[in-house]
């Protein structure tokens, strides 16, 4: 079916078609079309809408939802999502599947209500406490926002994990015509057996009761967490990493950008192209798991990487240098602050590095 | 002729606890698994542990029990009890994580109907974390964190929990009670009682605060500790029933 919706909407249709059953969160913006919608739609379907007092209890009451077994989500932007931290460790922890979506705005502090990139520390490095991961999921499309939605619920059970959709306001506001039968731009979770719910809590029917508890005070017991958890690490890791090249056969120069600012890396390469200067295009889909030994690979004919980033610092450049292994240069290229990149200002610095 | 003198609720496992001697969360833990039992509910009832010194309380009741960051149990509670609405959902909290960090949340709870109900174990201190001050430190009462007694002028006055939350719409019960000697316990059990039923009968939040004796915390022995709670601590927090609606 052919659809013409902006990304925040496309978000919540995907995530309707997942499966959602509740939906917690606290207004901010550039996010608000969200919880409009869902205010709208999911009494209509016997579903769960709550506005929460804050972002801590709107991660809380997902954390309620999903001890439950069922589909929970919130959304935010990015200071709502710092609020998040300590609900999603726990979490983590808990071993309990939800999704939260941060659609990213200029920080830091209040910073701004434009669309930036500038949360990708946050979100691929755990952000909270304690040794955990969180999936992230990046899309560039309004297509991919809806199939990544859609599919999150079941990429966050198949592992027990919390799932992060990460975009910015920009993408979060783009109207786009898509079709929801097109194969493209899903994410084709694979699910080998039935997923596991023999955890939930739904009352202690016919069956022994049940605990579900991060607390593991006896000696040694949470190190065996901590390494449980990191084989389920491994595990993602070695199933779940998604990323697109574009152009990258006989590339030069590797451009590497997810989200929106690959839209501006796309276009650069295109036009590059007619001009016969030869970049191509690594987009990372996932952002944890991140693809270190794709880009290595890479590496062996790529001699010179140019990271693009909505950030002024530069977050994801830090895992193109680790990819590479000091293989290849490194370049960066970024604006922060809700400050676009264009790909004519892409093209200036390829130009100057080619 | 026999007479059975005590018999274990079902609802509570057959293990040990760790609480210190004269703590009063054993007795609450044991006359709500008696509810349970009692409503025979145990089945359906989901319920959510603090942080505190009730953290552990999955270890001693014999139905799901989940965990839940420090302060949160109302908001955990709530994406609970909202999408499985027939289930027996309650939180068992204490006053450092009721009342001082997760205030918002316990009043939004309240606010909204939630339709759970809350177990507010009031000991007057952070058993958890060694005894220091919490909401409801009377004025004057010494603690880890006011060694010269708690001074209105710099940390504000005990917070009247039960009394606070009787005024917002939502709350359909509230109630104070002890378990400082058989006649209270009863009494409170009662309450207790009432509250589950409240929510059985989907009448919306109810809440039953618990006067309860934390002698380590307190640095007195249990009697003393008992009797404290009984002549003092009663002063500043009466018994009764707030609101009934
Ligand atoms: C975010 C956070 N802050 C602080 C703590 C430390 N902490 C654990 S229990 C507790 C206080 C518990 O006191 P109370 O709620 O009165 O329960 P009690 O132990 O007296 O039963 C604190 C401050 C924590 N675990 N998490």
């Amino acid at each position: 079916m052919k659809k013409v919706l902006q990304g925040n909407i496309a978000l919540c249709e995907g995530a309707i078609e997942g499966g959602l059953d509740a939906y917690y969160a606290y207004p901010i913006t550039p996010q608000n079309e969200i919880s409009a919608y869902f205010a709208e739609v999911l009494p209509q379907k016997n579903k769960v809408f709550l506005q929460a007092e804050s972002e801590i209890a709107a991660i809380n009451m997902v954390f309620g939802t999903a001890v439950t077994g069922k589909r929970a989500m919130t959304s935010s932007s990015s200071p709502g999502i710092s609020l998040m931290q300590e609900g999603i460790s726990y979490l983590c922890g808990c071993e309990l599947p939800c999704v939260i979506v941060n659609v990213m705005r200029g920080g830091p502090g209040l910073g701004n209500i434009s669309g930036s990139q500038q949360d990708y520390f946050q979100a691929t490095r755990g952000g909270g406490h304690g040794d955990y991961h969180t999936i992230v999921l990046a899309p560039f499309s309004v297509k991919e926002i809806y199939e990544f939605a859609k599919e999150s619920f079941l990429l966050a059970e198949k592992y027990r994990i919390p799932v992060l959709i990460l975009y910015d306001g920009y993408l979060g506001q783009t109207m786009e015509i898509f079709d929801t039968d097109s194969n493209e731009e899903k994410l084709n979770v694979k699910i080998d057996q039935n997923i596991d719910k023999s955890w939930v809590l739904d009352g202690a029917k016919n069956r022994p009761s049940r605990k579900i508890r991060s607390l593991l005070m006896a000696e040694g017991e949470l190190e065996q967490h901590n390494l449980k958890l990191k084989e389920k690490y491994t595990q993602i890791k070695k199933n779940e990493i998604r990323v697109k090249f574009y152009e990258i056969e006989d590339a030069k120069i590797g451009l590497v950008a997810y989200g929106i600012a690959a839209r501006a890396a796309l276009e650069a390469v295109y036009k590059l192209k007619n001009k016969n200067i030869k970049v191509g295009l690594i987009r990372p889909q996932t952002l944890w798991p991140f693809p270190y030994n794709e880009i290595k690979n890479l590496s062996n004919y790529i001699k010179k990487f140019l990271v693009v980033e909505m950030s002024s610092l530069g977050q994801m450049v830090e895992d193109v240098k680790l990819a590479v292994e000091g293989n290849a240069e490194v370049f960066f290229y970024g604006r922060g602050g809700g400050a676009l990149v264009s790909s004519n200002e892409i093209i200036k610095k390829v130009l100057e590095i080619y | 002729m026999e007479r059975t003198q005590f018999v274990k609720p079902k609802s509570l496992k057959n293990t040990h606890h760790n609480y210190c001697p004269g703590c009063g969360h054993g007795i609450i833990h044991r006359i709500i698994a008696e509810i349970i039992d009692e409503l025979n509910i145990r089945e359906k009832t989901i319920a959510v542990a603090p942080v505190g010194c009730a953290v552990f309380a999955y270890d001693y009741w014999d139905f799901d029990v989940t965990e839940a960051p420090h302060g949160r149990p109302p908001a955990v509670a709530t994406g609970i009890k909202r999408v499985l609405p027939d289930r027996i959902v309650f939180t068992y909290q204490g006053d450092g994580d009721l009342a001082a960090i997760g205030t918002a949340e316990i009043i939004h709870a309240a606010n909204r109907s939630e339709n759970i109900t809350v177990i507010f174990v009031n000991n007057t201190v952070y058993g958890m974390t060694q005894g220091q001050m919490a909401p409801t430190t009377l004025i004057g009462q010494k603690t880890l964190t006011t060694p010269y007694g708690r001074d209105a002028n710099r940390d504000g006055y005990p917070l009247k929990v039960c009394e606070l939350l009787s005024v917002l719409d939502g709350t359909k019960f509230s109630a104070r009670g002890m378990v400082t000697n058989p006649k209270e316990i009863i009494k409170t059990k009662s309450l207790i009682k009432k509250a589950f039923f409240k929510q059985i009968e989907n009448k919306g939040f109810s809440i039953v605060e618990v006067l309860s004796m934390c002698p380590s915390g307190l640095h007195m022995n249990p009697i003393e500790t008992k009797e404290w709670v009984e002549k003092e601590l009663t002063k500043f927090f009466p018994l009764g029933v707030f609101k009934d609606v």
